[in-house]
């Protein structure tokens, strides 16, 4: 039986290069790379400083063109951004003229929803990401993990099939950081949306990934896939765990 | 030991009775008139000062009368229709300006802010015209306008327009850029990006644009009324200082004031009601 026909937030991404002009200089960010993100998978990109990460999340996105190759999503090029993806940056980036339920329904508001639909949406998203009690909060009144959750809620809202996160908990405490990894990894499984996430914390990475992509340090070097094979809900302590997180190190020269 | 201390300190606390209402309720005007006092206390001090300066004639009461003169001054003018008339022409003078400001110089800042070819192209001659002071410029207007209402009306207008234009031009800039983006990604279009991040992002600056032009407004009106009138608050405080009726003369200065500080209030209040999720800035 052949699935592919049904399945949606594929993303193929073929031959990409991409490059900056640096004070006259040609900086090559990524060269010809190659891969494909399957649906409902969680790919977590990882790699130094500078290796490229936001960069490819913003050719997935749209926000920035390839120089060579291209992206196909659900076998559709992409040609700048589009419906069927949501990007949450590091920061919330919420309105602070909106309320949180403004703030969450303002995707939807923007893509033509009349706004009491919208708003009735933007309420199941709300309690998703447990909310309810600040539906008519300011943003200037929340915290940083609260804001960060109010714009997953918003990307959520929008039903994308492929949701881009570039370090999304990457200015949150490391308590606050713990719990919003459980839940996006809850609301991952629930929502069942292709998630592209770059970040800076292997363990993290290793929480939610499917599949942990290694940027390579030095430019033109190969990037690595590394499968991450343990059992759902993931168990930090387990000795599996530690054990990837140690291969993963390793990839850093780090062990 | 420390401990301990704790413990004590912490049951000293807790044992404590409730305050009553009446006592709850003197404590709160207490902390009310402290807030006053601490706000109002510098003013009260320098009207105080005035007062017993005049009386006790530490200053010549001839050019700074005690208070109550002024007052009285203030209340013939005003129940009497001497200064009614001169109110009432100042206001329009300066409302019909402010008010062709506002409709003339927000759209336009919106517009320059909006399309940087826009502004690269208006931004040098607005940069002259601002620089020349609209004072020198009265004489001019003038010849066009001649010496009655359109001239007045139109020197308050010129000075009013930029402050005003300036700051709805550097609230469109300083959106972040960041919203925007987010905004593109949810498919928005550029007028919708327009209407819902870049307008409302660039109100508080207009506000504050509106402010220092109502404060332009008030200055030139002054001094259009003080070179070229025969009505109006401006020509009052000239009026009377060549015919020595010094507390008259305090009076319309009092009036200005007012004005100010009512014209002020005003927009504040309007700010506060159409952007409830900023606290307005002051200055
Ligand atoms: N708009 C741009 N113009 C010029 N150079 C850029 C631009 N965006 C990124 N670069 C360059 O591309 C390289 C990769 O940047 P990128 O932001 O993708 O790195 P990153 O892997 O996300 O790093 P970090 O982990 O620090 O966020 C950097 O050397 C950066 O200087
Ligand atoms: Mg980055």
């Amino acid at each position: 039986m052949n699935l592919t026909a049904t399945r949606r937030g594929e993303v193929a991404i073929r031959d990409l290069s991409k490059s900056f002009q640096i004070s006259g200089r040609r900086l090559d960010v990524l060269s010809q790379l190659s891969l494909e993100i399957r649906s409902g998978e969680c790919l977590v990109i990882v790699g130094a400083s500078g290796s490229g990460k936001t960069t490819l999340l913003r050719v997935l996105a749209g926000l920035e063109t390839a120089d060579d190759g291209e992206v196909l999503i659900d076998g559709r090029p992409v040609h700048g951004v589009g419906s069927e993806r949501a990007v949450i940056f590091q920061e919330p980036r919420l309105l602070p003229w909106l309320t949180v339920l403004g703030n969450i329904s303002f995707g939807l508001e923007v893509r033509g929803e009349p706004q009491a639909h919208a708003r009735e949406t933007a309420r199941q998203y709300l309690s998703l990401v447990g909310l309810d009690d600040f539906a008519e909060a300011y943003p200037r009144q929340l915290s940083g993990g609260m804001a960060q959750r109010v714009g997953i809620a918003r990307a959520l809202a929008v039903q994308p099939e492929i949701l881009l996160l570039d370090e999304p908990f990457g200015a949150l405490d490391a308590m606050t950081k713990i719990t919003m990894q459980e839940e996006l990894s809850r609301i991952w499984r629930e929502e069942n949306v292709t998630m592209v996430m770059v970040t800076h914390d292997i363990e993290e990475a290793i929480f939610l990934a499917d599949r942990v992509l290694v940027l390579p340090q030095v430019r033109g070097g190969r990037v690595k896939l590394i499968d991450i094979d343990l059992p759902r809900p993931r168990d930090r302590s387990a000795s599996a765990f530690v054990r990837q997180r140690e291969v993963l190190l390793r990839e850093f020269g780090l062990h | 030991m420390t401990l301990q201390n704790i413990g004590r300190s912490v049951s000293f606390a807790v044992g404590r009775d409730k305050p009553s209402p009446a006592a709850a309720l003197l404590a709160r005007m207490g902390s009310a008139s402290r807030l006053a006092l601490s706000r109002y206390g510098l003013v009260a001090a320098f009207l105080v000062l005035w007062q017993v300066s005049s009386t006790h004639g530490w200053v010549n009461p001839a050019v700074f009368p005690p208070l109550n003169a002024i007052a009285s001054a203030l209340w013939k003018g005003i129940t009497g229709g001497a200064l009614v008339d001169d109110i009432a022409i100042s206001l329009q003078r300066s409302g019909l300006a402010f008010a062709a400001a506002v409709v003339f110089a927000i759209p336009l800042g919106l517009f320059m802010g909006s399309i940087p070819a826009v502004e690269r192209a208006i931004d040098p001659i607005l940069q002259l015209f601002r620089q020349t002071s609209a004072l020198a410029l009265y004489p001019v207007f003038i010849l066009l306008l001649g010496l009655g209402e359109a001239s007045k009306v139109f020197v308050i207008f010129w000075a009013t327009i930029f402050p005003l234009l300036l700051s709805t031009v550097g609230g469109v800039k300083e959106v972040d850029p960041k919203l925007i983006e987010m905004a593109r990604v949810y498919g928005a279009s550029r007028l919708a990006i327009f209407r819902r991040v870049v307008l409302p992002g660039a109100i508080p600056s207009i506000f504050v644009g509106m402010r220092l032009s109502a404060t332009t407004a008030l200055l030139l009106l002054i001094a259009s009324e003080m070179i070229g009138a025969n009505k109006g608050i401006g020509f009052q405080v000239m009026n009377a200082q060549y015919n020595f009726q010094i507390p008259l003369m305090f009076a319309a200065i009092v009036i200005l004031a007012a004005l100010g500080l009512i014209a002020n209030s005003a927009i504040v209040l309007l700010q506060r009601r159409l952007c409830r999720w900023s606290e307005p800035v002051s200055i």
